[in-house]
């Protein structure tokens, strides 16, 4: 670079550039905290009531299993097993139906094929992660996915 | 080598090549789970062997960091560093914690460690990247602090250079962002949105500084080039890297339930964020061609070239490939996400990492540069590691474009696990490929005992020096 462009005003742009952009992603953050509450669903999610409980342990569960490990939730996460933002769609709107899928899950696994590991839930986790997965499914996610096979 | 206090840097390089190994055998072990289902199951289940692989990768690349900020702000500073003890202090509690935390990952359940850790005090496991328990987390920010402390008192003690204040802004950064990890509300988009700010912050953001300084201060070193030219556009770089990449953070805003409008915000940001990648590559390869000595180094300059370009096809054209909203549409959460992260972290993070051990290591054991054989060795390793990854990204490229389709795009979309099924080929191909990655690091290992033997038998080998 010609000496036309100094080291100084190199300096300059980093400070002034990272600065500016850092305040604008700000605002733009202010602004999607604002525009939330009509998009996600956060109004379920009230711990005094009884749902929004089940909601917080369902995905408290969801953590300390770390589904995370194999599927995507609204597309992040491992790329191992089918994403689960939508299964409630997909599972027909049934949450009965999560529950025996998350029930029937063989200890051993299956041979030669992928198999979730049998986690031994009680009816009211089973329950809670389902309520969770529902919650995570009318989220308003712009039309993402794209079809119901997520 | 010129402070004695620089050497504290090796035992953190050391650990790190050590994770290096564990995390490309656990890699080796998802890569087969792919097509082989039950392998290990139930002993160590995917979501295990991804835990392991991808907190190992974050952690040796926190370790290379820590080596790399202990060797060069010193030399930069002119002066030992603040608290060497203090240094080498560090360097166990976080090789101790790293060690528990793995074995807990492998020996109980994980909602067992959860429990066994008290998560539920303050609950942060169990969310991509950020699985290790708290207290894991919470020793992470004491090593942070501890480790900033230090490197911030010996840059304030001594000279300030340009290097050495983006090392510390980008370490900075890494610290306070990292804190972000402690913030897990129920609600599921807020605490996708702020996780988003330790991750894309991170690898995108402060790590970017972290690596351009690094790189500058191999270049400087190994090309002699005048100082004031390689700090201009050192500066250059990291400044588009922050104002392409800050709001470029939209790219993960589209489908997790914010604004529409960040599709706007994220594709148009995000498309610019190839563009200090590519000024690197450029500016790498003048500093190179104008560089005043042939430094006996040869290796590290290769790596430190290999790192420019990598960084540009992993992290610029691989992120470009799927960033625009309308092609990430259907791109999210694919395969096509797997190839871009492999390629993106393995040339810029692990091949930067990789300049400043090849370059450091030789000095901290009393020569300028290994023997040739050596060197020959580690440029081996430098080609298998590199092609072998280039094509594990070809075949989950080709893997995600074919998922995109049976899944997502065709007429009659395929369910999930029917299409996995469909694809198990490139699975297969990325396995055997990576086989060859390991081979790759095998020959890296190896050329560090053939330096230390021909250091100690001149006669067996012909100096690079000579």
């Amino acid at each position: 670079m010609s000496q036309v462009f100094t080291k100084s005003m190199a300096r300059n742009i980093f400070y002034g550039g990272s600065v500016f952009f850092f305040l604008l992603f700000l605002a733009l953050t202010f602004d999607t905290t604002k525009a939330l509450p009509a998009r996600d669903q956060s109004h379920l999610l009230d711990p005094t009531t009884e749902l929004g409980q089940k909601i917080a342990h369902g995905k408290s569960l969801w953590e300390a299993n770390n589904c995370i490990g194999c599927h995507t939730l609204l597309g992040e996460g491992a790329y191992f097993a089918p994403e689960l933002g939508n299964v409630y769609v997909r599972f027909g709107k049934n949450k009965e139906a999560i529950k025996a899928f998350i029930q029937s899950r063989p200890a051993e696994g299956i041979p030669g094929r992928r198999s979730m590991p049998q986690f031994n839930f009680s009816g009211e986790e089973l329950d809670a992660i389902a309520e969770f997965l529902k919650y995570s499914s009318e989220i308003n996610t712009a039309g993402w996915p794209p079809n119901q096979q997520g | 080598m010129k402070y004695a206090s620089q050497s504290v840097a090796r035992p953190y390089f050391v650990a790190a090549i050590a994770l290096f190994v564990a995390q490309i055998l656990f890699g080796l072990i998802m890569g087969l789970q792919y097509v082989v289902g039950d392998f290990l199951f139930p002993e160590i289940p995917f979501n295990v062997a991804r835990m392991v692989h991808t907190n190992a990768l974050i952690v040796w690349l926190l370790m290379a960091f820590m080596g790399a900020a202990y060797y060069l702000v010193p030399e930069e500073a002119e002066r030992e560093l603040f608290a060497p003890w203090l240094a080498t202090l560090m360097f166990w509690i976080f090789l101790i914690a790293a060690g528990l935390t793995v074995a807990g990952y492998l020996l109980v359940p994980y909602a067992g460690l959860a429990k066994l850790t008290a998560n539920e005090l303050l609950p942060t496991m169990g969310r991509e990247f950020l699985e290790q328990p708290t207290i894991t987390k919470l020793g992470i920010v004491v090593v942070a602090l501890a480790f900033l402390f230090n490197i911030g008192m010996t840059i304030l003690k001594g000279r300030k250079t340009v290097v050495n204040l983006v090392m510390l802004i980008g370490l900075t950064g890494l610290a306070v962002f990292f804190l972000f990890a402690f913030y897990n509300p129920t609600n599921l988009v807020l605490d996708k949105y702020y996780w988003w700010w330790v991750v894309h912050l991170w690898v995108e953001g402060v790590w970017e500084l972290i690596l351009g300084s690094m790189l500058a201060f191999v270049l400087i070193k190994t090309t002699g080039v005048d100082r004031e030219v390689i700090e201009k556009w050192l500066y250059v770089i990291i400044a588009m890297t922050l104002i392409t990449g800050i709001i470029g953070t939209g790219h993960h805003y589209y489908w997790i339930g914010t604004p529409e409008y960040w599709q706007w915000w994220g594709s148009i940001f995000s498309a610019m964020e190839p563009i200090p990648f590519f000024m690197m590559t450029v500016y790498a390869f003048n500093m190179v061609n104008r560089r005043r000595r042939n430094h006996p180094n040869k290796a590290a300059v290769l790596w430190a070239l290999g790192t420019a370009v990598m960084a540009f096809l992993g992290a610029g054209v691989w992120g470009f490939l799927h960033t625009l909203s309308p092609i990430n549409f259907y791109t999210h959460g694919t395969q096509i996400t797997a190839a871009h992260g492999h390629l993106a972290f393995y040339g810029a993070y692990v091949l930067i990492s990789l300049t400043m051990i090849s370059y450091a290591m030789p000095l901290m054991n009393g020569r300028e540069a290994n023997s040739e054989r050596s060197q020959v060795l580690e440029m081996w390793s430098f080609w298998l590691m590199t092609v072998s990854m280039v094509f594990i990204t070809l075949f989950l490229t080709a893997a995600g474009i074919l998922q995109v389709y049976l899944q997502r795009f065709s007429d009659a979309p395929l369910q999930f696990m029917l299409a996995q099924d469909k694809i198990a080929l490139f699975y297969w191909l990325r396995e055997i490929t990576g086989l060859v990655f390991l081979a790759g690091l095998v020959l890296y290992i190896v050329a560090f005992f053939v330096a230390a033997k021909d250091a100690k038998e001149p006669a067996a080998a012909v100096p690079a020096t000579a």
